[in-house]
């Protein structure tokens, strides 16, 4: 079990939560100018990183907010939480 | 009964507390403080089951959770418990106890003429054996199934209610022995939040079974003094008869608590029991250490027990477990059951002790008793047939030493560290030599202390628990700046343990020698294992069942760890022990499934309608939580002759639906229309106010994820319909996207979907029937078209009335405040009886569709269906981007040959094609044969007198008419069809703009 820190309700059990995967991958701003190989990298493709990994996550069962869980994925202690910006 | 062998004084029972509870329907008497291990062994019962594997006689070994052979049926009827331990049950008034595996009777055992033939069933017969012929199996089975009998389930549901309990604290305490007490009162004295758990009814643990002082007082009074100091501290939760049963990831730790196991009339199971999730900021682990069996032949004897029991029997519970002793043992731990003995006058014959020169203070004070002590020697034999009857001496180099009869041998191979938690957590564990057994490691948040660290004695205990406590709650955060002075107890100086695993010579080939005494693997079986290329501890356990029973091996597999070293010729350290699992001892399932059964098991949504359609006698099917109106049978009539009714009173006249479940989100903002331009495939900013589009929406790999109408209320405020099942996965891709991807949209969304009713009036006469209800909004077709929406009030409620239709038909779909919904379905109700209104189901409304070719996302789709796949390719804009539309120009998404939405219609019309029917070209027994799509629905239509499918087939849209065939579970059965055009009814759409 994971205890994850709501930015803004604190810390909670994970299945109040719900996993969104990987952070920090924009949807290409011009869709139309990628290859299709650029596209499908965008899509399917994901680092599955050992170690620091900065991850969505939404407090689904609360105030079901988005924000991003740095969680070290061997120890799977989790070094912090950050709220998107302009989040309102 | 007399209790013979209840000693007249002493003990920790209550003898001013007589009660009776009944062993296989003869009834025991015993005295509160009592197990039920303990009443039977004081009132004589030696023979408490058979084993699991030969049917061997098996008694009580231990007076704890370690016990492989004292499991028991406990109860009856709908609350009887399988598997609970004798040893750690207490003894209650009425409480009904079963053995568990005897078969037909404990006394007469039909099974143990397998005893007899063990030389021909060793360990991996049944993986070799029983797997040929095959056709046997089912005897096999058949046979394997009685004889594998662990107790039997209830027969009838579990009346009792279980829960569970989420809890946080600064410091849980594993264990109220001696280092537990110590520990809890050292963390509670910072302030720290603590939760002190044991698996016994009364705290002390071992402390309860000692002749030892603490603090001057002796020690079962000081466990008191301490126990009620903790209950009157704030801030301390006591869980006694509570097993701390799992360590998961980040240190959260399940704890099962046994309730009301002193009431009398429940029947002696557990009435109800707790599951806590605890998630402690520190774990104080104080489970003290299992003592090791040892080897020799018949080491399963009734009569053979661990030393420590024989002990714990007198001090605690004044019960001697035989008339004449022998011990055998290679620290100095049974020289103290020793002295206990001759203070409870029972003869102590011999003792074997393995160290050639044992030279601590109890083996002296033993010695000064005149009991005769053979050092260097081990006993090598159990003779006796139902009980142990003698043990046979022999020295360490094989020279005999003779026979000493007896009826109780204690044995001692020292003690294992009961790490079974720490392990589950995949904690590092070492192995300390001292103790020849695996230890734990302490880490930041994990404090072992007491015996489970390896250092036995009370005064370490009392002194650990005080550190570990004062450690823990610092730790947590909690600390005071001083810690408290540890209690005090007389240092017993003690000689080494010599490990000792195998008997001398050929000595270790008498047999059998019992490692795991529960699954019946001996030393044979473990050869076996080893001399069959199977040397990791892992499977030695796999390929023999070592510590695979309900003792989960707490006393075979520390055994088990030395014997293979000395097999193989090894350091146990890299022999290892077999990973520890949850749970520690067996938890009930009802506990586990707490309030999660029955109707709790899933919450049900229903609507305001539901109280008039269960008095329609509708037939109810589950969408998702929901529970929707199926269809609505009149007296006497098939399913099928009631939808073909109701399809055909839509068609013809009008039909009533509740459509309240649909989903609903209101879309608000500055941006609204931006946003939806974004999320949906076609065009929404230009839609004016009043007025309702289709909207499909796409995953970003361009399949199709939900579709639906949506309404724009006002300038800046759309209310958004979801299909049912979808309604909350939209909210939530929808809240995903504005939440970290478009931050800068101004738009708010709100589910409304319980908010508002949805009552869908459909059928050539539905105008009149709303008008007959009375509304304030005009409704003639220019006034109201078709495809536009108008607020308003229907029966004198305000609604929103949305002119859109899922059936082809005129069509309203009219939305109140849910509050006021069974009002306005009874007036619509009411005002088209004249009209032959008819309520319509579920099932009419997929058949209306599906005559109109509409989809059904999750039926026609299944994730990887595109617009186009579906003939939706027209609403698809060009002009903007739109998620998922990239993807709609990748090579695999323009394929030709991908599957496309047809109709079918069959050569035979009445013939209902399957849903889910595999669609091929041309029937044929080749395998594999080439499949060109599935039938996606099918129904018969009543409009058309005739059944109608939709299929996605690929290629199908450019060869509709073509001939296809539709498999079934009969190899020999194809049904012949053509494909067509998926709009059966209206193609034109006339009838919906009337």
């Amino acid at each position: 079990m994971l205890l994850i820190p709501c930015p803004w309700c604190g810390p909670r059990e994970d299945d109040e939560f719900t996993f969104g995967g990987e952070a920090d991958i924009p949807r290409p701003a011009d869709p139309d100018a990628l290859t299709d190989e650029q596209w499908a990298d965008y899509l399917f493709m994901r680092d599955n990183r050992r170690g620091r990994h900065r991850e969505q996550w939404c407090h689904t069962a609360g105030c079901r907010r988005w924000f991003i869980v740095e969680r070290d994925t061997v120890t799977n202690e989790i070094l912090g939480a950050s709220t998107y910006g302009n989040s309102s | 009964m007399s209790q013979p062998f209840r000693l007249t004084q002493g003990g920790r029972i209550h003898r001013d507390e007589p009660l009776q509870f009944t062993f296989d329907g003869r009834p025991i008497d015993a005295f509160r403080g009592d197990t039920v291990a303990s009443a039977l062994l004081a009132n004589g019962v030696t023979l408490v089951g058979r084993s699991f594997k030969y049917h061997r006689p098996r008694g009580i070994v231990s007076a704890g959770a370690e016990d492989p052979n004292a499991f028991v049926q406990l109860g009856r009827g709908a609350r009887t418990l399988p598997n609970r331990l004798a040893t750690v049950t207490p003894a209650t008034p009425g409480l009904e106890v079963r053995h568990v595996n005897a078969w037909p009777s404990l006394d007469f055992d039909l099974m143990s003429a397998f005893g007899l033939a063990a030389p021909f069933i060793p360990a991996g017969f049944y993986y070799k054996t029983l797997m040929w012929p095959r056709r046997f199996w089912p005897l096999y089975e058949h046979f394997l199934r009685h004889a594998a009998g662990l107790g039997h389930a209830p027969d009838a549901p579990d009346p009792d209610r279980y829960d569970h309990v989420h809890a946080h604290c600064d410091v849980l305490v594993v264990g109220a022995g001696a280092a537990g007490l110590a520990a809890a009162r050292a963390a509670a004295q910072t302030g720290a939040r603590v939760i002190v758990a044991d698996e016994q009814a009364k705290f002390g643990g071992g402390l309860l079974s000692t002749s030892e002082r603490v603090d001057g007082l002796p020690a079962p009074q000081w466990a008191d003094a301490a126990t009620a100091q903790l209950s009157s501290a704030s801030d301390v939760t006591l869980l006694p008869n509570t097993t701390a049963f799992g360590l998961y990831e980040s240190n959260l730790v399940l704890l099962a608590e046994r309730l009301h196991t002193d009431q009398p009339d429940n029947a002696g199971a557990e009435s109800g029991a707790r599951v806590w999730r605890v998630l402690p900021r520190q774990i104080v682990l104080a489970t003290g250490a299992h003592e090791r069996p040892l080897l020799f032949a018949n080491n399963d004897r009734p009569g053979v027990m661990l030393a420590g029991a024989i002990s714990t029997y007198v001090n605690r519970y004044a019960v001697v477990t035989g008339s004449r002793a022998v011990l055998f043992t290679n620290n100095d731990s049974a020289y103290r059951t020793a002295l206990d003995l001759v203070e409870a006058e029972v003869p102590v014959a011999a003792i074997a002790d393995v160290r050639v020169d044992p030279d601590g203070i109890l083996p002296a004070q033993t010695r000064a008793q005149g009991i005769p002590i053979h050092t260097g020697a081990v006993v090598v034999q159990a003779h006796g047939r139902g009980r142990l009857a003698a043990a046979e001496l022999c020295s360490l180099d094989g020279a005999p030493l003779g026979t000493v009869e007896c009826d109780l041998l204690g044995v001692s191979g020292g003690f294992a560290p009961a790490l079974h938690l720490h392990a589950q957590a995949g904690a590092p564990m070492t192995w300390n030599p001292q103790i020849a057994a695996f230890a734990p490691q302490p880490s930041h948040d994990i404090h072992p202390a007491g015996a489970v660290t390896g250092q036995l004695d009370l005064a370490s205990a009392l002194r650990q628990g005080t550190a570990a406590g004062a450690a823990a709650a610092a730790a947590a955060g909690c600390s005071n700046g001083h810690t408290p002075a540890a209690p005090q107890a007389a240092e017993t100086p003690t000689s080494d343990l010599k490990p000792y695993w195998l008997p001398p010579g050929d000595l270790a080939r008498t047999k059998p020698q019992f490692v795991d005494v529960h699954e019946d693997v001996t030393l044979d079986d473990l050869r076996l294992s080893l001399r069959e290329g199977f040397e990791s501890i892992e499977h030695v356990k796999r390929y023999t069942t070592l510590g695979m029973g309900p003792d989960q091996g707490k006393l075979a597999n520390p055994l088990a760890t030395g014997v293979i070293a000395e097999l193989l010729g090894r350091d146990p350290a890299s022999v290892g022990t077999p990973r520890h699992r949850p749970a520690y001892s067996p938890v009930s399932l009802g506990a586990i499934a707490g309030r999660h059964i029955g109707e709790l098991a899933d919450p049900v949504r229903v609507t305001p309608m539901q109280d008039w359609h269960e008095s329609a006698g509708t037939r109810f099917e589950n969408v998702g939580q929901w529970r929707r109106a199926w269809y609505y049978p009149h007296p006497g009539e098939s399913m099928h002759e009631a939808v073909a009714r109701e399809c055909l009173a839509v068609r013809h006249r009008v039909g009533i639906l509740d459509y309240s479940t649909l989903g609903k989100i209101e879309v608000t903002g500055p941006d609204a229309g931006e946003f939806l331009d974004r999320v949906y495939t076609n065009a929404w900013k230009r839609l004016r106010p009043g007025r309702c589009r289709y909207g499909l929406m796409l995953g970003k790999d361009g399949m199709i994820f939900d579709d639906g109408v949506t309404a724009r209320l006002d300038h800046q405020r759309y209310l958004m319909f979801t299909s049912t099942a979808n309604a909350a996965p939209v909210l939530a891709w929808l809240e995903q996207w504005l939440q970290t991807e478009w931050t800068d949209l101004r738009v708010y969304l709100t589910s409304v979907s319980e908010h508002w009713s949805n009552i869908a009036l459909a059928g050539p006469r539905s105008r009149e029937v709303l008008a007959a209800a009375g509304t304030d909004i005009p409704l003639a077709r220019e006034d109201f078209p078709f495809m536009t929406f108008r607020e308003g009030t229907v029966a004198g409620v305000p609604a929103r009335v949305f002119r859109i239709s899922f059936s082809g038909e005129l069509s309203y779909e009219i939305n109140v405040p849910a509050d006021r919904a069974r009002h306005v379905w009874e007036a619509l109700f009411d005002a088209g009886r004249s009209f032959g209104i008819t309520p319509y189901g579920t099932e009419t409304m997929h058949v209306l569709r599906a005559e109109k070719g509409f989809i059904i996302v999750g039926q026609e789709t299944d994730g990887s269906v595109t617009p186009e796949d579906v003939g939706l390719g027209r609403l698809l804009s060009r002009r903007k981007d739109f998620l998922g539309k990239r993807s709609l120009s990748r090579p695999d998404s323009v394929r030709p040959d991908r599957k496309q939405l047809v109709g079918l219609l069959t050569d035979d019309p009445a013939q209902v094609l399957p849903e889910g029917g595999h669609v091929v070209d041309a029937p044929g027994r080749r395998r594999p044969l080439p499949m060109r799509g599935h039938v996606t629905s099918s129904y018969f239509s009543p409009v058309l007198g005739r059944s109608i499918a939709l299929a996605m087939v690929a290629g199908g849209r450019a060869a509709l008419g073509e001939r296809l065939y539709v498999a079934t579970l009969d190899d020999d059965r194809w049904l012949p069809a053509r494909s067509c055009h998926p709009v059966f009814y209206d193609p034109q759409g006339a009838r919906q703009h009337v």
